[in-house]
């Protein structure tokens, strides 16, 4: 097992992928960095801290992004932005077999803040459009740092989201939480707490990931095969059906994810946490088949 | 300004727009033709519910009334952060909002936001900027985070981003700097009745954005990113 | 303190001409870590341009980099370095690693 946690983006993309078939565009080299933050006496990254291009997976034709979770946290700047958006009409253009986004962020760069949530914007709806023209959009959410902010709502607007059990997919991180309305509101210290209400289990048994895995970058490889091979339609009953599941979980009254759980038809909900991914997906998957 | 003020002031006052709470939702009969209205107020957080009351309008605008332009009104302090809310999957309510203003605008109902009071951060992203354009009254507020707390977070001198942001649009709060990168089209001045017909008759359909921040000189660099990729070997 | 970056430049003679090879990219640029990437030059120098957040370090950036050099005294090989903080030993490590990756013409 090699952590995918543990990869930088190059990595994750050399391992993921089909071995030697990644294509970079824009490359390093070609020194596309941000041109606003030398200015605040912070380091550029040649890349900008996201790679794009193309490569194959299993043999098909795929468009990839990876973000660099251990530049700026993954954030979205002006440049890096531009990148994923570019990638996105290119897959409108071009009609690869799908688009696989390995999403590692806090969401929008603060130093770039506006340039950073308008990409963010321009994002969702080159992705929306490639979907609507039938190019699959998988994301991967297994980095240290988690899908946050504007990117944790860029990967909902996918067709399917693979979740490692060590990530956390959501939007606002616990300190921001804490900061705003105090540590009853959300100990951003309790790790068990953030990994419960934010993290890869917690979404699976909710339904807003679609498969579970082990930190792994051979399981990231077969899920992302698996999901590109599912997409979701783009239509009004779809969006009804997916209203209908959000709307019922306002019928959730706490914030605790024992409670959820256990509102779910969960049994046991404080052996959740010691489960392993495969034991939670395949609990989740109980729970779906009652339904 | 006051979401009464800006209606009546659009529509007169026999418009059939209502706030439940921080909710605002109705219909508004301009130049002859209705006009779905949705949007918030109050300086609205956005969470779960008020995701989701909002998504409920833009659908049924879509089951109901084919072709109906929708008016999305934009006041919000942002998402709202309680642990309920990143519990019960916020970031995917905000993105179906998302998905079904999109889906509207794909099923040709023009969709058009106006930021009459404030725009913060998630709050903009799935209500404003997924609209075909986005204006904004002049003394809006859009910004993704007050200067003092962007000091803290990136431990960079509260004066030194104030005095860079002087040149610089890309980060400091204010909505001339979203004019300038292109995330607002235009301010609305003068006669606001007249502003909403022009901008009703003037809905891209296409994302515009990046290649209007290049010609406005706030955003130079996303539109010739955007098109290397395009040209890329 | 005064926010900024530091440029740094330096200039061997080479004795060990490197070749052609595909640029190599290693690191990230992440607090006490840097970016490293060798391109081929084509002539008979190894430049080295370093961006750093570290401010007063150009000492410690010479004698690594003069470490480095009389290691491999490459000729046509362009060095460079975006850097947050990143110890003498990681630089040196960086370089390395960097250099392991310089492979075959692209």
């Amino acid at each position: 097992m090699i952590s995918y946690a543990e990869c930088s983006a190059r990595e994750r993309l050399a391992r993921v992928l089909d071995a030697g078939s990644f294509h970079e565009w824009l490359p390093p080299a070609q020194r596309v960095t941000s041109p606003h933050l030398a200015q605040l006496g912070v380091p550029s990254s040649f890349d900008d801290g996201v790679a794009v291009g193309r490569a194959t997976l299993d043999g098909a034709p795929v468009f990839v992004a990876a973000q660099e979770g251990g530049f700026m946290g993954g954030g979205v700047g002006e440049v890096h932005g531009a990148k994923l958006v570019g990638l996105l009409r290119r897959a409108l253009r071009d009609r690869p077999a799908g688009v696989l986004l390995l999403a590692e962020s806090g969401g929008v760069r603060l130093h770039e803040a506006n340039a950073g949530l308008i990409a963010v914007s321009e994002v969702m709806r080159a992705l929306l459009d490639a979907r609507a023209a039938g190019v699959p959009v998988v994301v991967l959410v297994g980095g240290a740092n988690g899908c946050f902010g504007g990117m944790g709502i860029v990967a909902a607007c996918a067709d399917r989201i693979v979740m490692s059990d060590v990530a956390r997919l959501s939007m606002s991180g616990p300190e921001v939480i804490e900061a705003s309305h105090g540590v009853e509101e959300f100990d951003s210290r309790d790790r068990a707490l953030v990994w419960r209400t934010t993290g890869g289990k917690h979404r699976a048994l909710a339904g807003d990931c679609d498969a579970l895995i082990e930190d792994d970058v051979a399981a990231f490889r077969a899920a992302a095969i698996a999901q590109l091979g599912r997409p979701r339609p783009l239509a009004v009953d779809a969006l009804e059906a997916e209203h209908a599941l959000l709307a019922a979980r306002l019928a959730h009254a706490t914030a605790d994810a024992y409670d959820f759980w256990r509102e779910i038809g969960i049994g046991e909900p404080r052996a959740v946490p010691d489960m392993t991914a495969a034991e939670v997906e395949a609990l989740h998957a109980a729970l779906a088949g009652d339904a | 300004m006051e979401w009464r003020t800006l209606a009546d002031a659009l529509f007169g006052p026999a418009h059939a727009i209502a706030a439940d709470g921080d909710f605002l939702h109705g219909e508004a009969v301009f130049d002859g033709a209705t006009l779905a209205v949705v949007g918030s107020t109050h300086h609205a957080p956005v969470g779960v519910a008020l995701a989701l009351a909002q998504a409920r309008v833009v659908l049924d605008t879509i089951e109901r009334h084919p072709g109906r332009a929708l008016l999305l009104l934009v006041d919000t302090q942002g998402q709202q952060l309680r642990r309920r809310d990143e519990l019960l999957g916020i970031h995917r309510a905000m993105a179906h909002l998302g998905c079904c203003i999109d889906l509207a605008r794909r099923r040709g109902h023009r969709v058009l936001g106006l930021v009459y009071d404030q725009a913060l951060s998630g709050g903009f992203l799935t209500s404003g900027l997924i609209a075909d354009a986005c204006d904004a009254l002049p003394e809006a507020e859009i910004r993704v985070m007050r200067l003092p707390a962007m000091a803290r977070v990136t431990k960079i001198p509260e004066e030194t981003l104030a005095a860079l942001s002087i040149a610089n649009p890309v980060f400091a709060p204010g909505v001339a700097n979203y004019v300038a990168m292109g995330g607002v089209r235009a301010l609305w001045t003068g006669d606001l009745a007249a502003a909403l017909r022009e901008a009703l008759a003037d809905a891209p359909v296409a994302d515009e954005r990046a290649a209007l921040g290049a010609t406005r000189g706030g955003r130079r660099l996303a539109a010739s990113v955007i098109e290397r990729v395009l040209a890329a070997a | 303190m005064q926010p900024g970056l530091e440029t740094l430049s330096y200039d061997f003679a080479g004795t060990r001409p490197a070749g052609a090879f595909a640029p190599v990219l290693v690191g990230v640029v992440g607090s006490g870590n840097l970016e490293v990437m060798l391109e081929a030059s084509g002539d008979d120098r190894c430049r080295v341009a370093v961006e750093t957040s570290a401010r007063g370090f150009a000492d410690t950036w010479r004698a690594v980099l003069e470490d480095f050099h009389a290691r491999h005294g490459f000729a046509g090989v362009r060095v460079s370095i975006n850097d947050m903080g990143a110890t003498p030993a990681v630089v040196g490590l960086r370089l390395e690693q960097a250099v392991a990756q310089m492979g075959a013409t692209p």
